[in-house]
């Protein structure tokens, strides 16, 4: 089935902002949100007013803080009103949604500057509580009602995966050291400390095989990024970053009732996609940001957006090829598991990354090299719904 | 989970407490829980109730260690996917197993257990687990 975009004017980034990711305890909702907007208001250049229409992606604003209708509250503060504002959710990928939608909403005419962003202030209730708002994202009466934590079900995964495929726990763990090495190169990441194998297979055990260091934090943050017509983009920026595709797939909510609960066929159906509409192959990406809320969730990914066959994507670890000096370098800002993951807003700040990768901006000596075509898959849930986005230095 | 209403738990007790599914009679395929649409047939599917014998394998497990809201007096409990012998798989705890003990491939039953209590005023919530058959823990 392809639902191809007839697109009908390509799509530039022209501005971005983010908040650092972490524990905000002087911070709520509307000030991280109104943070990463000023940001990204400022880069680009632009009054807010002329702004018309935003994207909010918020997973879970009711269980967090005890506050719905985000969008409309997140206009009011920031003196946005009568400016239309959408709520988006679809758990984790809520940020990549709301991406997708301000794309859509570009591409086909319908505006010329469009804000999409996402926030997500986790730190507020107890773990137990933000647990269970997490194990919403799955299948709450078939999976969450036995027990099940959303750590639980990518711990179903991994524990499949290394019996298929021979995986061992060390190797899992050098996921997680990779991630800190670059967390600790990023200012706004969550976790700046580099760690060790050892400390991982130190570390408590969270849900049999998978270890606290193989699980990314909860984390407060926002991000956002500006949207205009790609003849339009130089009123706002020197360099142009272009959409070249955003696409989304679905898949059941709840793993058991997957083809192959080692696979996510949404991540792999909204791949084929965006490398067609692109008419781009992996071989083409210069940096990637996957969504590693999981150390088992990395490597997944790298195999379902085509990178590598199944089982083998322990081997682009070897000799430090997804280190950001390396052939294929992987969420060089630390990615959920050290640079952070504020659910709603994740998948705004993956697409961040790689903008500010392609412009030559990444500090901290985590930049790519000559970086042109980048990379963002973000999931929501176990795999029920992946985005892939594309984008490209112009 | 705040799930407090009685008739969200009522609504699925019968699959629930007798592991019940359902299995397209066009096809031949089954599934767990309740299918009322074939996603192979459409409307060309004719789906009929299907009562499971309850026995399986353990396809993949784990340990919750950090449990939700609710389940923290259980804590560590294995939670694994089972695959019946019907073909679908279903989540749900294994019981009278030592987290070391439970291996890919385990022989398993399904056994009528208390889920979960809620607060004191709460209702007690009730439905299957599975437990290793006989001679499945001697490897």
């Amino acid at each position: 089935m392809n639902n191809y975009l007839s697109r009908k004017r390509d799509v530039a980034i022209v501005g971005v902002g983010t908040t650092s990711f972490g524990e905000h305890w002087d911070k709520g909702l509307r000030e991280l949100a109104l943070e990463a907007s000023l940001a990204a208001v400022e880069e680009a250049g632009i009054r807010g007013k002329e702004i018309q229409e935003f994207y909010v992606g918020n997973m879970s604003g009711g269980m967090f803080v005890g506050q719905e209708h985000v969008a409309a509250l997140v206009a009011d503060f920031l003196g946005l009103k009568p400016t239309p504002a959408v709520r988006v959710e679809a758990a984790c990928a809520s940020g990549g949604v709301a991406l997708r939608q301000g794309y859509m909403a570009v591409a086909s005419g319908l505006y010329d500057l469009v804000a999409v962003g996402g926030v997500e202030k986790m730190t507020d209730v107890q773990g137990s509580w933000a647990t269970s708002a997490l194990a919403g994202a799955m299948d709450t009466e078939w999976e969450a009602y036995f027990g099940a934590t959303f750590p639980g079900i990518y711990a179903l995964m991994a524990c499949r995966y290394m019996h298929e495929y021979g995986i061992t726990r060390q190797q899992l763990a050098e996921v997680a050291v990779k991630s800190h090495f670059h967390g600790s190169l990023n200012p706004r990441a969550h976790f700046r400390n580099k760690i060790t194998t050892e400390d991982v297979e130190k570390s408590p055990l969270v849900a049999d095989p998978l270890r606290v260091y193989d699980c990314c934090p909860m984390s407060d943050g926002a991000a956002c990024m500006l949207l205009a017509p790609a003849d339009k983009a130089g009123k706002y920026t020197d360099t142009s970053i272009f959409i070249e595709a955003c696409t989304q797939a679905s898949d059941t909510l709840s793993l058991f009732a997957r083809r192959d609960i080692c696979t996510l066929d949404a991540t792999r159906e909204a791949a084929q996609q965006a490398f067609a509409q692109a008419k781009l192959s992996p071989g083409d990406v210069d940096v990637l940001e996957v969504h590693d809320c999981f150390t088992i969730a990395e490597l997944l990914a790298l195999e379902d957006l085509g990178f590598c066959p199944k089982g083998k994507a322990v081997e682009l670890y070897d000799e430090g090829q997804t280190y950001a000096g390396g052939k294929l370098p992987v969420n060089t800002d630390g990615g959920l598991k050290a640079g952070g993951h504020a659910v709603g807003a994740t998948g705004i700040k993956q697409v961040v990354e790689l903008v500010r990768q392609l412009r030559g901006e990444a500090e901290g000596g985590r930049q790519v090299k000559n970086a042109e075509i980048g990379l963002a898959q973000n999931v929501g849930g176990s795999g029920a719904t992946a985005v892939v986005t594309i984008v490209r230095r112009g | 989970m705040a799930m407090l209403s009685v008739p969200l738990h009522w609504r699925k007790y019968k699959e629930l407490y007798n592991l019940k599914g359902s299995r397209c009679h066009t096809c031949g395929q089954a599934f767990f829980p309740v299918k009322r649409i074939c996603p192979n047939c459409r409307r060309e599917g004719k789906i009929e109730a299907l009562p499971f014998s309850g026995r399986g394998r353990v396809y993949t497990h784990t340990v919750i260690r950090a449990p939700p809201e609710g389940f923290e007096k259980y804590a560590p409990y294995l939670v694994v996917l089972v695959q019946l012998d019907e073909g679908p798989k279903v989540t749900s705890q294994l019981v009278d197993c030592s987290p070391e003990d439970v291996y890919i491939g385990m022989p398993v039953e399904a056994c009528f257990r208390r889920l979960r209590v809620q607060n004191k005023e709460g209702i007690i919530i009730y439905g299957f687990k599975f437990r290793p058959v006989d001679g499945a823990l001697k490897r």
